[in-house]
Formats: C-alpha cells, sequence, structure tokens
C-alpha cells in the first residue's frame, strides 16, 4: 500500500471508532465546559479585561482538552495488540503518525468549533482587530499542540503512569507555541497590534516540529 | 575510581574557596549596587555551567543515537541531571539580586529569564521521562526527547526576542563595561563551578555505571536461579 492509502485507512478507521463510541470527543467536551463554566466564577471581567485575558483561558482550556484525546491515541492501539501487529508489518510507521495526528486534529478542531461560541457567550467577546485572522491561528495552533502531542503520546506508552507522562512532556515542549497562540489571540482581541509575527512564529514551530516526529517517529515505534 | 577523582576533588576544593574569597572579600563593590551585585559571581558562571552541560547532553544524545553507545547515554543522563541542578541556582539566585536592583522578583516576558527558565522546565521533564520509563528503550526515548528540547529552546528564545528585555546584556562579548578586576573573580568562579560540574558529573557516571552492573548480576543470577 502507498504511504497515502496507508494514512487514510488508519485516519478512517480511527474516525469510524471515535464515531461509533464518541469516547474521546465526549469527555473533550465535558472537561473543556468545565473548564469555561469553572474560569467564568473565578472572574467576571469586564468586556474590556475579558478581551485581555481570553486568549490565555481559551488556548489553555482547549489544551488541557487536548490532553484527554491525546491519551487515549495510542492507548486505543494497545488493546489486542494492535501496536504490535503494526510494528511488525512491512508497513512504514510515518503514515500511522500523520493519520494520528490528523485524526487528533480534527477532534481537537470540532472541540474547538463547538467552545468557541460558549466563551463568546460567557466572556462578552467581539475581536477589535481582524477577526479572520483567528482562523489560521487556530489552524496553526491546534497542529502545534496535536503534532508533538500525538508524538509524547507514543513517547509516554513506554512509561509507568502514562497519562501523567504526557502533559508533563507536552506542557513544556509547547511553551514557544503557546506563547504564539495566546499573543496572536490577544492581539486580535484587542486589536492593538499585529499579530502577524505570532502567526509566523506558530508557523515556524508546526514546520520544525513537524519535521522532527516525522524523523524520530520510527526510533520512538520500534523503541522495544 | 580511577586516580585523577581525587585530585580533581582537592583542586575543586581549593578553587571554590579560593573563587568563594575572590568573590565576597577581594572583589571591588559595585557603585551602584553595592554588595548585592556580588550574586552574579554564583548566577553567571553557574549560567554557563549548565548551558555547557546542556550542550554535553544534545551531542551525546545525537551520538547515543547513531553509535548506541551506552556510555554515550549515562553521560546524556548525568550531564543533563547536574545541568538541572545548575540551572536551579541561576533561577533561584536571579530573583534574590532582581528584587533590591530592579524592584520586582521576576521580569516576565524578559528574553533570558524565560528562556532560562523554559530550558530549566524541558530538562525536568526530560529527567522525568527517564525516570518514569520502563525497559531497555529508556535510552532511545531520553536521546529523542532531548533533541525536541533542544529545537525548542531557539523558538523560545526567538518568540521572546520580540520583548524589549530587562536583563542585563550579556557582560562578555556583549557590548557591557566589566571591571577587569571584576572579570578576574567571575573567569575564577566559572572555573571553580566547571571543576565541581565535572566532579559531580563523574560522580554521577561512575554510580550509573555501577549501578548498571549490579543490575546486570542481580537478573543474571535470577536467570540462573530460574534455569536450575
Amino acid at each position: 500500500m502507498s504511504f497515502f492509502a496507508i494514512t487514510r485507512a488508519t485516519l478512517c478507521k480511527d474516525i469510524r471508532l471515535e464515531w461509533r463510541s464518541k469516547d474521546a470527543i465526549n469527555a473533550m467536551l465535558f472537561f473543556a465546559l468545565l473548564v469555561v463554566v469553572i474560569f467564568s466564577f473565578a472572574f467576571d471581567p469586564t468586556a474590556e479585561e475579558s478581551r485581555r485575558i481570553a486568549g490565555g483561558l481559551v488556548w489553555v482550556a482547549f489544551l488541557f482538552a487536548a490532553v484527554v484525546a491525546l491519551n487515549q491515541t495510542w492507548a486505543r492501539e494497545l488493546r489486542n495488540q494492535v501496536l504490535d501487529a503494526y510494528r511488525v508489518s512491512p508497513a512504514p510507521a510515518n503514515p500511522l503518525f500523520l493519520a494520528k495526528a490528523f485524526g487528533n486534529f480534527i477532534f481537537v478542531s470540532v472541540l474547538e468549533a463547538l467552545m468557541t461560541p460558549l466563551f463568546i457567550a460567557f466572556y462578552k467577546l467581539r475581536a477589535l482587530g481582524s477577526a479572520w485572522e483567528l482562523v489560521p491561528i487556530a489552524l496553526l495552533g491546534t497542529w502545534a499542540l496535536v503534532v508533538n502531542g500525538t508524538f509524547f503520546a507514543a513517547i509516554s506508552l513506554r512509561t509507568r503512569s502514562r497519562e501523567i507522562m504526557l502533559p508533563l512532556l507536552l506542557f513544556p515542549f509547547s511553551i514557544p507555541a503557546l506563547l504564539g497562540m495566546v499573543n496572536a489571540t490577544t492581539a486580535v482581541l484587542t486589536g492593538e497590534e499585529s499579530a502577524k509575527f505570532w502567526i509566523a512564529l506558530l508557523l515556524a514551530y508546526d514546520v520544525v516540529f513537524t519535521t522532527a516526529c516525522l524523523l524520530f517517529f520510527e526510533l520512538v515505534l520500534e523503541a522495544e | 575510581m580511577k586516580r585523577g577523582f581525587p585530585i580533581l576533588a582537592v583542586i575543586t576544593a581549593l578553587l571554590l574557596s579560593f573563587a568563594l574569597y575572590e568573590a565576597l572579600i577581594a572583589a571591588p563593590t559595585e557603585q551602584t549596587m553595592g554588595n548585592v551585585q556580588r550574586i552574579f559571581y554564583y548566577h553567571v558562571p553557574s549560567a554557563w555551567t549548565a548551558f555547557v552541560l546542556f550542550l554535553i547532553n544534545f551531542v551525546s544524545s545525537i551520538v547515543y543515537l547513531i553509535r548506541r553507545n551506552a556510555k554515550a547515554d549515562i553521560l546524556a543522563y548525568v550531564s543533563a541531571e547536574v545541568g538541572v541542578v545548575f540551572c536551579t541556582v541561576v533561577i533561584v539566585t536571579g530573583p534574590i539580586w532582581a528584587r533590591p536592583v530592579w524592584g520586582i522578583w521576576w521580569a516576565p516576558g524578559d528574553i533570558r529569564l524565560t528562556t532560562t527558565l523554559v530550558l530549566w522546565l524541558i530538562y525536568i521533564s526530560y529527567l522525568m521521562v527517564r525516570r518514569l520509563s520502563t525497559g531497555g528503550k529508556t535510552p532511545v526515548i531520553a536521546a529523542v526527547v532531548a533533541i525536541f528540547g533542544a529545537l525548542d529552546v531557539p523558538l523560545v528564545y526567538f518568540s521572546i526576542w520580540f520583548f524589549r528585555t530587562q536583563h542585563p546584556s550579556p557582560v562578555i562579548g556583549g557590548g557591557g563595561s566589566l571591571d577587569p578586576r571584576m572579570a578576574r573573580v567571575l573567569l575564577i568562579n566559572w572555573a571553580a563551578f566547571l571543576c565541581l560540574a565535572w566532579l559531580l558529573s563523574w560522580t554521577r557516571y561512575e554510580l550509573e555505571i555501577a549501578q548498571g552492573k549490579v543490575e546486570e548480576a542481580l537478573a543474571l543470577e535470577s536467570l540462573m536461579e530460574g534455569s536450575r
């Protein structure tokens, strides 16, 4: 099978599994909803204040929720030794990684699309800058979280207490991406400065870490 | 332990006491900051030492991935561990100096502060992976995480480069002017800290090797028991 065919087959399988069980997406949605509600109890900002803090709140909520989906990525393949079967099959490792990363990208994007209206309602948000810039920020930011998240989830499979290991690895490594997402979102919401620099930073982060993940994924998968 | 070890230990002890004297008594008092400035002789050499150790960690991780040499892996491990210790010294001494001089403990968004903090977090995360990972695949995973960490640091630096920095510019090669007597004390301290780092890493290295041998012997023993 070609690279593309393997990616597509794995991706379709994951989406179908998720569509039938809805394990990850339900857990993520409820988790993100809780974060929004709890934050809204903790602060009661005016419209002006919430423009300044919303960028941080939104991305922290998405980051925490994404960990829920990311932890399930590979755990699912451990049952019935699916991952071992994949390892002995002649299929290359990278299509598997890409399929998993795309799958997580879709799940987290769905979550973001559903949660954004809630954030707008709870925090009385209205962008003063050019709102369309939020689209590339969301796409690049989500990819930055899931590409490293998928990779680190594969690493944390090899550790004890793997559910704890993933955030411990992912959060420190995501700091530049988080800086980019939060500052870009705040720049758009307040309309005070340009978000261009931060979008470029996110793009650089995505390119660097996608390349690194594809280079090293086989090593991590085969590490036995 | 090799014969060089006690010699290095004695040299380190002498250098450290000499450096202590130089930093606290012999070095001239800074005009505006006063005695608080003497933290500089601990802060900056610790930072340089930590960066050297993290560089060693990065290089030996690459060497491990290419050559699969167990010694390179142990070197990567101990240099990260000792590096985190020195980086902790940097992060603790920095605010102690900053509070009287800047009036604040921490300047969020400052390029050197944040980069050092992220570096510290990343290497702690590296050590956690090593501690928690199971079985013989630890070295490979650790080496990959180390390389990811090294890729992350320039991105952090670049992302904060955008902000105006509050940290004093580098004293050597950064256009700042430093009293030659102060520079001398700084270099003596750095030499002492490098020796200390070398000594600590060496001890940890030998300990790891010994630990490996013990584990091997125990595994062999239980194998023999099982076959009997």
